[in-house]
């Protein structure tokens, strides 16, 4: 999907550096001034404006712009909550896949039959057996066979629960295979910390991003592409799709919980316990959670944003972020494609240029990120149009 | 239990009440209200405190949908501002909403709903129905009531002092090193004196069954409600101690050094969930039980047949306490438990339903064939019926570990347990406040504002707690004090159901105001030949002392 970047509604957005977002076309390098002028967003992320109508656009190469810049915008319904729904999110791992087939093809209709054969038996006995037409009550207290009966169907159909159930459980208890990538989640009072272990280690401290009335002077705030308010965080977490992902989760304070519902992913992170699953995501995307244990005061500002990648684009971002992708031999190398094979010029030179520009801007990852890395591994076309 | 025919007997009543042999000499209003032997009076004293805890737990609530209404952090500030007496920093407010939260689920369950199930009707009824003059502990069960005067004041004093923002759960370490100051020490205070409060009434409930009864009131012979007080008190029994102990060690671990729930020390916060929820499963059932009590009486008497498989339903409940102590980590199951532990909590709790089952078919099985009235007591359990079932179902599909992951801490919780204990444990007490209050008082209440109490609370809890459930299936966590846009619609919705549900409660205040001024006189029995329980052979209200002589049942 393309990335959406509406300047002139947002001209009020001045006092904070500018979070350039990219757009797939390799506009060229504009200054990426920092200024009001370029202020990125405004854009409903339902509706992204194409390039052609953000011709002043900072452009951004897309692992640099996937780091704090709204590079890749969500899609309506997908990893976000809709406003008036009554189901579950859409899944994109195989495992939440399965558990939102049992939900809907199974408990749902199970329950809501249970629950109207009650209500009718209830309006039957009620209709047929008000003193009106029943006057004289019969005296039946017993009915062996009738209780035999009510007894069994609940365990008959307990059971068929249980069957599709324990398979859910012992599908998500399968361990993350050789070659998986590794996130450590580490909650904090009120903030998540992000390790990539198996990429050399580098962190990523994701915060909320408040709202423009609410920062201070040169501080930067949510725009629409970012994602959606209370949801948004200044630094999305990077992850690659179709490879396994081993989550891992800690706390350094008080219990948190790591959650997305678009992944059925919840894991308490706990001081002194590493908690571990694993999940894979099978489509790019934009996927947003919360925590989901009560934490303190800002509990219900600690969200959590996931940007789901092709291979190679994490890649990319992993570089750019200083770490280093497994070397052949290494178990990782079969899932993960190197990336970088088709970088073009232009973009290598935005990328750098944009990084410049906004690595300041905010708290970014601590293990400072090495600009020129990133950009020398930029994969061509990579932008996040097909996304 | 059923065609109880009293027969003036050769028994005589306990001698300690030798000098009341004027039935309704009563002491003065001192002596009766604050030193009070009696199990009616201490009953009442009971409902009151419950009714008291109900306005302000509810209150609350109202408070916390009137934020939530909208996106966006409405009242919590001037909120905050009010409770400090200065401008409350925006953390201090975000903190207010977690006192909220822990405010009106401890009042509610602690203060509201076990004082008026157990406290309430257990002391009215569950002597009177086993034809017993008193309760066996008179004293200690005054010691019961006067223990929570102390317990609510220490909480509602709480927010005072910072307040206590950790969740009704007090999970540690937020609750031990995640939260200075006074607050969450009195709350966890609170918590042991009401604790001691039940476990003494507990003791008590269990000796006044076990060694009390009328001659030919055999276990099998008694009322429903009562085998739901007893399975109810042995679950106290066995439960609160549990509770207690964690939150000492949490109050150790907060002041005196230890380290139980901190992994510093060598403890394990997740030591405390097991713990907490050892207690808190069971609890859960001692909020339903007695309302599957109550429930069967009004069901059995409006429908003029005995309670069909009286055995089943009986044992039903004492299955259900067996069961509910064996399946806590269903609270726990996104802890990071393994998948053998997983597995097994989602086949016992699912195990659960099975009993579960056969009360709601009984209840039904009771009204077929009966000669039915609808009488507000009995639209009020009919309501519980269907209401617990919706409750019930969603309790299955969180019994699913795998699913579970997407549910836990989500709204749809919320949803889920607001159906067993709003619409399910509320419903009941209602039903038996309805039920029972021509006894109590002697007074009809007014039938046209009873009914229009239920349709218009119907509608409101419902269309406050139905669209918790889309909420939760759309991801949005609990105890957040501001949301997402994407999840107004239905906060919204949720809120005006808080809006309904409190117009139907100003309908009960005003009929309880008026029946206890104008109300008809009751009767001895003004449910007809339906009702057969002990409490309909004596005068409403019951003589200060009842059965000095003791009945016999057939």
């Amino acid at each position: 999907m393309a990335a959406g970047l509406a300047l002139a509604s947002l001209g009020g957005v001045a006092g904070h550096a500018a979070q350039p977002a990219s757009t797939p076309t390799n506009t060229p390098a504009a200054a990426p001034a920092p200024q009001a002028a370029a202020a990125p967003g405004g854009v409903s992320n339902t509706a992204p404006t194409t390039s052609a109508a953000t011709p002043t656009a900072n452009p951004s190469s897309p692992e640099l712009a996937m780091d704090g810049a709204p590079a890749m915008t969500a899609k309506p319904m997908i990893g976000q909550p809709t406003d008036g729904l009554f189901g579950l999110q859409p899944q994109v791992t195989k495992n939440g896949q399965f558990a939102h087939w049992m939900h809907n093809s199974i408990l749902v209709p199970t329950i809501t039959i249970i629950s109207l054969f009650v209500l009718a038996l209830l309006f039957w006995v009620s209709f047929r057996y008000r003193k009106a037409r029943n006057p004289v009550a019969s005296k039946t207290s017993h009915n062996t066979f009738i209780e035999i009966i009510w007894t069994l169907a609940p365990v008959v159909i307990l059971v068929l629960i249980a069957v599709p159930s324990i398979g859910l459980l012992q599908a998500q208890f399968k361990p993350a295979p050789s070659g998986a990538v590794t996130l450590k989640a580490i909650g904090n009072q009120w903030y998540w910390t992000y390790q990539y272990p198996d990429n050399g280690g580098f962190e990523i401290t994701a915060n909320m991003l408040k709202e423009k009335g609410e920062v201070a002077a040169g501080e930067r705030a949510r725009v629409d592409a970012d994602g959606p308010k209370l949801l948004a965080t200044d630094n999305r977490i990077v992850l690659p799709v179709g490879v396994p992902i081993r989550l891992i989760t800690t706390s350094n304070d008080v219990i948190h919980s790591w959650a997305v519902p678009a992944f059925w992913i919840k894991l308490d992170a706990i001081p002194g316990r590493l908690n571990e699953t694993s999940f894979t995501i099978d489509k790019p995307g934009l996927y947003f959670g919360q925590c989901s244990e009560l934490c303190g005061a800002r509990h219900g500002y600690m969200p959590i944003a996931v940007e789901a990648v092709p291979p190679a684009e994490y890649a990319a971002w992993v570089r750019a972020k200083g770490g280093t992708m497994p070397t052949p031999g290494k178990a990782s190398d079969k899932v993960i494609p190197q990336p970088g094979a088709d970088g073009s010029a232009a973009k290598v030179e935005e990328a750098a240029e944009t990084a410049n520009a906004t690595g300041p801007v905010e708290n970014v990852t601590t293990a400072a990120p090495a600009t020129t890395q990133g950009a020398t591994s930029n994969p061509a076309g990579a932008g996040n149009a097909g996304l | 239990m059923t065609d109880i025919a009293l027969h003036p007997s050769a028994f005589v009543s306990h001698e300690a009440h030798d000098h009341h042999h004027d039935t309704d000499h009563k002491p003065g209003f001192f002596a009766r209200w604050f030193m009070s032997t009696n199990h009616k009076d201490i009953g009442t004293l009971y409902l009151i405190f419950a009714i008291v805890a109900g306005i302000i737990g509810g209150s609350v609530s109202g408070l916390m949908r009137a934020e939530l209404a909208h996106p966006g952090i409405q009242y919590l500030q001037g909120w905050a501002s009010m409770l400090h007496g200065g401008s409350a920093s925006l953390d201090e407010s975000l903190h207010l909403w977690n006192v909220l939260i822990t405010a009106h689920g401890l009042i509610m369950v602690f203060f509201m709903v076990m004082p008026a199930m157990v406290g309430g009707f257990g002391n009215w009824f569950v002597p009177i129905m086993i034809g017993a003059p008193d309760m066996a502990f008179p004293r200690m069960n005054n010691v019961s009531f006067w223990l929570l005067i102390p317990a609510f004041t220490l909480l509602l004093a709480s927010p005072f002092f910072g307040g206590a923002g950790n969740g009704w759960t007090l999970y540690a370490p937020l609750s031990t090193y995640g939260e200075p100051g006074p607050s969450t020490d009195m709350a966890i205070l609170a918590l042991h004196l009401a604790g001691a409060s039940s476990i003494l009434g507990a003791i008590n409930f269990i000796t006044t069954i076990f060694n009390m009864r009328a001659p030919g009131m055999t276990l099998h012979k008694m009322p429903l409600f009562v085998w739901s007080m007893l399975v109810t008190a042995f679950l106290l029994l066995l439960a609160l101690p549990v509770l207690a102990a964690a939150i000492t060690m949490l109050l150790t671990d907060r002041n005196f050094g230890t380290t139980f729930f901190d992994p510093a020390g060598g403890g394990d916060p997740v030591l405390y969930q097991h713990l907490f929820w050892f207690f808190g499963h069971p609890e859960v059932y001692i909020m339903i039980l007695p309302g599957f009590g109550i429930v069967s009486q009004i069901i059995s008497t409006f429908s003029r047949k005995p309670v069909f498989g009286y055995l089943g339903m009986a044992y039903a409940m004492v299955a259900i306490g067996v069961v509910g102590f064996v399946v806590w980590a269903h609270h726990m199951f996104t802890t990071g438990l393994s998948v053998n532990t997983k597995m097994y909590f989602t086949a016992a709790t699912m195990v659960i339903a099975v009993p579960t089952g056969i009360k709601i078919f009984s209840w039904i099985a009771t009204m077929w064939g009966g000669s039915l009235t609808f009488k507000t007591p009995m639209v009020w359990s009919i309501g519980f019926i269907f209401m617990f079932t919706v409750g019930g179902v969603t309790g299955v599909v969180l019994a699913n570990g795998g699913i579970d992951d997407y549910m836990q801490d989500t709204y749809y919780v919320v949803a889920h347990f607001h159906y067993v204990l709003s619409l399910g444990a509320v419903f009941s007490l209602f039903a038996g406040f309805y039920y029972w209050f021509p006894k109590m008082s002697g007074k009809m209440y007014n039938e046209f504002l009873g009914q229009l109490h239920f349709w218009v609370f119907f509608i409101g809890v419902n269309v406050m707690f139905f669209p918790m459930h889309f909420l939760g299936l759309q991801g949005m966590p609990r105890r957040i004090p501001d949301y997402t846009p994407e999840y107004e619609h239905w906060n919204t919705v949720a809120s005006v159901g808080y809006m309904i549900m409190g117009a139907g409660m100003a309908v009960f205040f005003v009929n309880l105001i008026w029946s206890m001024i104008a109300g008809k006189p009751a009767g001895d029995n003004p449910w007809g030949d339906g009702a057969t329980t002990l409490e309909w052979t004596i005068s409403s209200p019951p003589p200060y002392h009842q059965f000095e002589t003791l009945p016999k049942i057939d």
